[in-house]
């Protein structure tokens, strides 16, 4: 199905073994515990299964068993480099479900710190990828920046990962004092940081002749195998979740969606590097039009009261004593909910049923999706272009197996 | 979305070309939801897909839900999305409940047809319903588990299949409870 | 110094003071965790925070002497389990510290590998015990790198022979350390035992 290979392979022998060699689970390039099974004739990859599933973790069974707002730090450990997005499709789709309105100073809270994410998201990636592929020295510069942004994360949350932030009805807490200036040091910071990186790797010649022109795989090819994200872009088809739905705070943010021509590797890459400066701006947006007001919905029904009430009201008392033991109800219902997370289409499925749990929780996650173009891009290719091309694609695991 | 009166328009063109398809329509949580027979649905994809005025040509998620104790039991959901449009649509489709309980036996467990020539991107999803529901998809290329190990016995997601977990090794745990 | 510069009583001192005296065992303990060679294995999110957070320049993982991460089992000495433990998993961990060589050591890191964390399902298994010798338990999800690395030098302490007791220590409390594995309290109860036997017939049938 590739329509471009790295070079003409030579006849075909039909003395000619085929190998089928396991990489994997436990290898340093496959980005988590994936497995293949890669049919090789040579160094060619006649044919590729991945077999996923080792991490496998019942997140979707747990959260039938658990209060609504229980599910929140289930439901984060699914992607978990982008855990804010996974909250936000969770609170999002539960939102929908009760007809709760967020204000909108948690809407632009909730966009900048998706956007923040998504930055963390691509340094991770970039940092991974880099390595191996050979280009070591770029894990510590992209990881240098990864913990400035999770020293940032910790200010405002308290956690550097998997931080409960968004609650149903807007977040938990508003940001702290010292945030905003921290905030806007690394975002002036970072563009700087990305032409840096750009320097390593941009002109670096074994870099180049192992992306340009990897792993290419046709533009239908991928929408028909349901991939969105900076996969489906860098063949320059500028499809956008932040774009073409309304939801948070973007159709009030103008920032641009970079796209690429080819599809292949280094595309790829060049997408996901334009979509961090992308991401700089639009927090640079957000800070500035940072409106005042409460962090949090109103409604006592679904949202816990600030404690301050609890020793006055007894009616507050009533509400938290409410929502801690059993949760709030949700009416009968489904909604599926989707934004546009680093890797794609993140879609959060809920099913209510009445009571305090949900009655199904299903994500679908870009990662799992990707994945079934990743045979695509490595068949009658070279096994050191597969290794680029997983790079590139960035898969997560534990979105994958869930 | 397509709003609701556009919404009763796609249900009796499809009535048209195939009677009974479409058992319920809803427009909920500004969502339009198709609720069609099980036999028919790939009629009802490929009329949405390439019917002129529809073009639902990209298929967002396949995944299914247990409605335990509301007969019928399984739905599969075909979340659907026209990109010009950007609108999204979804078919539900509604199975009953094999009258055995959970074992894994293969004549009890419901069928539907397979997406896959439709919509390639259904390979892993329609696996991975198949392998926490038992939904058989008749059709499918390689219909085997994906996410859990191939040996396992059980379709876990279903709601009367118990959530699991056993007591951690500490020694207050050992000494008492073996 | 010439031979012949220091004599008798002088000379004695000044070879004791260069010189210094141990145990081999202490001395071994002491080569061992400085140099340790973990193995690169990652499972889910602290894998994000170790091994690769850990490494980086704000954590040196190096400054401890285990900068060297080897990719074979055969190479390694260290195992970290970083991450929840699935169902489908658990053999693969456990072939892999089985292809480690001696003297090898494995910490379970966060909560899910210590006792299955949140995750108290079907897929999970409930602590990496289960199947596999653990010497260091870090808990947190995730841990912070410096608790890792905190749990790294505790681990370096028990390898030179010299094991951190912990709150035993400060509250006086010795000798109430329990063995899950090879005490009394390890073996099941008749009861258990026959429980076993039955469920393993039906099993079996």
């Amino acid at each position: 199905m590739a329509e471009a290979k790295t070079q003409s392979p030579p006849e075909v022998d039909p003395q000619t073994e085929v190998m089928t060699i396991n990489i994997g689970p436990h290898h340093p390039a496959t980005h988590g515990v994936l497995r293949l099974v890669v049919d090789l004739e040579g160094e060619m990859v006649r044919d590729l299964k991945p077999v996923i599933g080792y991490v496998h973790t019942g997140i979707e069974k747990s959260c039938e068993d658990k209060s609504y707002w229980k599910v929140i730090p289930f439901v984060e450990r699914m992607d978990y480099v982008s855990y804010f997005f996974q909250m936000e499709a969770y609170c999002g789709a539960v939102e929908r479900l009760v007809g709760l309105e967020i204000p909108p100073r948690a809407r632009y809270l909730r966009t900048l710190f998706l956007e923040l994410n998504r930055i963390h998201s691509h340094l991770v990636w970039l940092g991974t990828t880099a390595l191996d592929l050979g280009a070591i020295s770029m894990l510590w510069y992209c990881f240098r920046e990864r913990d400035k942004i999770l020293d940032l994360v910790e200010m405002a949350t308290g956690q550097r990962m998997h931080t409960r932030y968004f609650q149903v009805g807007g977040v938990i807490e508003d940001i702290p004092l010292g945030f905003e200036q921290k905030l806007r040091e690394f975002i002036a910071d970072m563009p700087v940081r990305v032409t840096q990186y750009q320097a390593l790797l941009d002109r670096n010649e074994i870099f180049l002749s192992r992306t340009k022109g990897t792993g290419i795989v046709s533009r239908e090819r991928l929408l028909e195998l349901g991939v969105t994200g900076p996969l489906l872009r860098a063949t320059g088809e500028p499809w956008d979740l932040r774009k073409a739905f309304d939801y948070l705070a973007y159709p009030e943010m103008e920032f641009k969606i970079p796209v690429g021509t080819v599809g292949d590797n280094y595309d790829r890459y060049r997408v996901r590097l334009a979509e961090i400066v992308e991401s700089v701006r639009i927090i640079e947006q957000a800070l500035d039009g940072l409106p005042e007001g409460p962090h949090i919905a109103d409604d006592r029904k679904y949202v816990l009261p600030p404690r301050s009430e609890l020793s006055t009201s007894m009616e507050s008392l009533i509400h938290h004593f409410k929502l801690v033991t059993e949760g709030f109800r949700v009416p009968p219902g489904e909604v599926y909910y989707s934004i546009e997370c680093p890797r794609g289409e993140l879609g959060c499925f809920v099913v209510a049923d009445g009571s305090s749990k949900p009655a199904r929780v299903h994500f679908r996650d870009p990662s799992f999706v990707n994945l079934q173009a990743f045979r695509d891009m490595a068949v009658d290719s070279y096994v050191a272009d597969m290794i680029a091309s997983l790079g590139m694609l960035d898969p997560i695991l534990g979105g994958v197996d869930r | 979305m397509p709003d609701a009166p556009g919404l009763e328009l796609i249900r009796g063109e499809i009535e048209d070309g195939h009677p009974g398809a479409v058992l319920d329509t809803g427009f909920e949580y500004e969502q339009a939801v198709l609720a069609v027979d099980p036999g028919q649905v790939l009629a009802v994809l490929t009329w949405l897909r390439d019917a002129p005025g529809q073009g639902y040509r990209f298929l967002s998620s396949l995944h299914a839900a247990d409605y335990l104790p509301a007969e019928p039991r399984f739905a599969v959901h075909y979340e659907l999305l026209n990109r010009d449009r950007v609108e999204r649509i979804r078919v539900k489709a509604l199975l009953a409940g094999p009258a055995a309980g959970n074992a894994g036996d293969a004549q009890a467990l419901p069928e539907i047809d397979s997406c896959v020539e439709l919509f390639p991107t259904a390979e892993f999803q329609e696996r991975e319903v198949f392998d926490f529901f038992g939904i058989v998809f008749r059709g499918h290329p390689n219909l085997t588990r994906i996410l859990l190990p191939e040996d396992y016995v059980g379709w876990p997601q279903r709601r009367d299949f118990p959530v699991g977990g056993e007591p951690v090794t500490f020694t207050f745990n050992e000494r008492n409870y073996g | 110094m010439l031979r012949g510069t220091l004599e008798g009583e002088e000379l004695e001192r000044y070879v004791e003071e260069r010189v210094v005296m141990t145990r081999f065992d202490r001395m071994l303990g002491w080569a061992r965790a400085n140099s340790m060679f973990p193995l690169t294995f990652g499972l889910a999110c602290c894998a994000i925070e170790a091994p690769i957070s850990i490494v980086t320049a704000r954590y040196d993982l190096a400054r401890f002497g285990a900068e060297a991460l080897r990719a074979s089992p055969r190479q390694a000495d260290m195992i970290i389990l970083s991450g929840r433990v699935s169902i489908k998993m658990a053999p693969i961990v456990r072939r892999l510290y089985d292809q480690m060589l001696e003297p090898k050591w494995a910490i379970s890191m966060g909560a899910c590998s210590s006792s299955g964390g949140m995750f108290s399902n079907y897929a999970v298994v409930q602590g990496a015990d289960k199947f596999m010798p653990i010497d260091m338990h870090i808990p947190g999800c995730p841990p912070r790198p410096e608790a890792v690395l905190y749990g790294f030098t505790k681990l370096q302490r028990k390898i030179k022979g010299n094991p951190d007791q912990g709150w035993r220590q400060r509250y006086n409390a010795a000798g109430t350390e329990e063995w899950a594995r090879g005490g009394a309290a390890s073996q099941p109860s008749r009861e258990a035992a026959e429980a076993y036997e039955a469920a393993r017939e039906l099993a079996h049938a």
